[in-house]
């Protein structure tokens, strides 16, 4: 089942096809009454080997200061403005990033995904700039935008770009031709096909592309922030490190985890919604 | 030859005395996008009247679905026209509606049942309240109107056909092709589906063309039957179904005619299968029963 479950991992997977296999098992699973709670002693566990290690002298506590100082350092962190400033510039740089990526990504797959002469044209270029990393963009970004929010936009934009891009194309060759042909019988015509039969086959794709994007994203704005010291939480690590307020390091670590997993959830719902039609949302009922 | 003294009902008037409503001639379809050319069919000439139903049978692969790919103006012929009420047909006609043999992959998913027969009228940009009335009623006369709120991937095979019918009944077309629409249903599903084809016919007089390769029920749902040869394709044979117009899964299956017919029709494709078609690919002007079939059942039953 490789399928099914790339449409529902989070790993930097290859572009993924969205399949039903795989979502009867993970809603199995995730049902069990004992999820939560085996979840949250996960976590309880770490917490707990995380206090141990450096007062049991495993670890030094200059390296890494138990969990109770670090949720504190955060704790204290988070009663200050600038922290929440911080956050916010680095939202904002994903989200403006990943917007711009998704809105091009869209407008560019849909038109050249249903032109096969202008697509196999642009294929090999396609495959060439995909791959170069885009923290490789980094001393670009910084000869044209120096520290500003647009330095932390290019490496985003161009880092999610190709996840969605990709995912686009692969869902416009994935139109069924008997929809097509049935659209095509009933009168509707180009715009209407894009928007009745193409985008929602898209749909599917472009949300696991959209997932893996979000991650990335997200990584990249705070790479950008840490390496090129464009304001956010990158730079606050930056900053918290070369005082050697390692305690602060940690926590301000913590807190873009805690933006990850929100993220991830937030784009997990969104995917239920707007899938749940799909095989890998609608699960059982497909019986 | 009982034809003439059969009583007849508006809708089962014969070829001639209405105007003709589809024309095919000469068509010939050549596949050459892949690795070798594919003559699908060869020279195929009929014509369906006004108010007509016609069944269409040949032997799968014989193209079939080519043809009414052509006709619906979804793919250009290489050779010959089709013309719709003497207007060339080169792109999907307004008037025309066709259902799939696929009903899983021409429904979209993505929407309700409601959804899914409205989409075409909405296109056609009909007010909402005469929307919301052709949905209803077509939802009702295909026995659905209590599933228009589910999706078709919550209904079963038979269901969502109904579906795609309810689709193509709802746009008001004056032609309808199907293309075998129930082959992929159960047995007793795919009668009441025939018996709900002939009642819709006759209720709304449109015209209808369906494809199938099976014997029994071409002759059961048609007025007549054209018979087309294996590749390469031509019209093998042109059978008038003269049965009474009121049909019945039971009675109308027992009749000796049917069984006449059936075989007649049995023997026609059988004689396609070893090549021996009119030379010329005009289809043989023969009518009534033919003696001497190959194949048992030809006494009556009863
Ligand atoms: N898109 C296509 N490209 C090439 N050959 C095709 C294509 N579609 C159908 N054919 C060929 O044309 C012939 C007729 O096919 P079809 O019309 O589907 O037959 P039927 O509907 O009677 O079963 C078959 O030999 C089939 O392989
Ligand atoms: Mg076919």
């Amino acid at each position: 089942m490789r399928r099914g479950p790339a449409v529902l991992t989070t790993g930097a997977a290859p572009p993924a096809v969205p399949a039903g296999g795989g979502a009867r098992t993970r809603r199995a699973a995730r049902a069990g009454p004992d999820r939560p709670l085996l979840g949250a002693l996960g976590i309880a566990a770490l917490l707990a080997l995380w206090e141990a290690a450096p007062r049991l002298g495993a670890v030094s506590a200059r390296h890494l200061p138990p969990a109770s100082e670090v949720l504190a350092t955060l704790a204290e962190r988070a009663a200050t403005a600038a922290f929440w400033t911080a956050v916010g510039d680095t939202l904002t740089g994903w989200a403006l990033g990943l917007a711009i990526a998704f809105a091009a990504a869209v407008l560019l797959g849909l038109t050249l995904g249903s032109l096969p002469r202008v697509r196999a044209f642009t294929d090999s270029t396609v495959d060439f700039l995909r791959p170069i990393p885009s923290v490789a963009l980094i001393p670009l970004a910084v000869l044209m935008y120096g520290t500003d929010l647009r330095s932390t936009l290019l490496l985003v934009v161009y880092a999610s770009f190709w996840l969605l891009y990709i995912q686009v194309l692969y869902g416009v060759a994935d139109v069924d031709p008997v929809a097509e042909q049935t659209a095509r019988s009933y009168g509707l015509g180009r715009l209407a096909r894009v928007r009745h039969v193409v985008w929602p086959t898209t749909l599917p794709y472009l949300m696991t592309g959209l997932r893996l994007a979000a991650a990335v994203a997200l990584i990249l704005s705070v790479t950008a922030q840490l390496v090129i010291g464009s304001p956010g939480l990158g730079r606050e690590i930056a900053v918290a490190q070369s005082s050697g307020a390692v305690a602060s390091v940690y926590a301000l670590i913590v807190a873009t985890g805690g933006l990850g997993v929100l993220v991830n959830t937030g784009v997990r719902a969104l995917e239920r919604r707007v899938l749940h039609w799909h095989a890998s949302v609608r699960g059982e009922a497909a019986a | 030859m009982g034809a003439a003294a059969e009583p007849t009902t508006t809708t089962t008037d014969h070829e001639g005395e209405r105007p003709t409503m589809l024309k095919v001639t000469g068509l010939r379809k050549v596949y050459d996008g892949g690795a070798v050319a594919v003559e699908a069919v060869r020279d195929l000439t009929f014509e369906l009247a006004e108010g007509e139903l016609v069944c269409l049978v040949g032997p799968s692969g014989c193209g079939k679905t080519t043809l009414l790919k052509c006709i619906a103006g979804l793919m250009p012929p290489t050779g010959g026209t089709v013309e719709l009420e003497g207007r060339p047909v080169t792109a999907p006609p307004p008037d025309m509606a066709v259902v799939f043999q696929e009903y899983g992959r021409s429904l979209f998913p993505w929407m309700s049942v409601r959804a899914n027969v409205e989409l075409p009228l909405k296109q056609k940009r009909l007010p909402v309240e005469r929307r919301t009335g052709l949905v209803r009623e077509a939802l009702e006369a295909v026995g659905l109107a209590g599933s228009a709120d589910a999706y078709p991937w919550q209904l079963s095979g038979g269901m969502q056909q109904r579906v795609a019918i309810a689709r193509a009944v709802a746009y008001e077309p004056k032609v309808l092709l199907m293309d075998e629409p129930f082959a992929a249903v159960d047995a007793q599903t795919r009668a009441d589906l025939e018996d709900l084809i002939r009642a819709l016919w006759k209720r709304l007089g449109v015209t209808v063309l369906f494809v199938t390769h099976d014997i029994d029920e071409a002759v059961y749902l048609g007025e007549r039957v054209l018979v087309l040869s294996s590749s390469p394709t031509v019209v093998q044979d042109d059978v008038t179904v003269d049965l009474p117009a009121g049909r019945d899964q039971l009675t109308t299956r027992r009749d000796g005619r049917f069984t006449e017919l059936r075989t007649r029709v049995y023997a026609e494709i059988q004689r396609a299968k070893r090549g021996d078609a009119g030379a010329d690919g005009r289809p043989q002007d023969r009518t009534g029963g033919r003696e001497g079939s190959p194949v048992a059942g030809g006494s009556p039953a009863g």
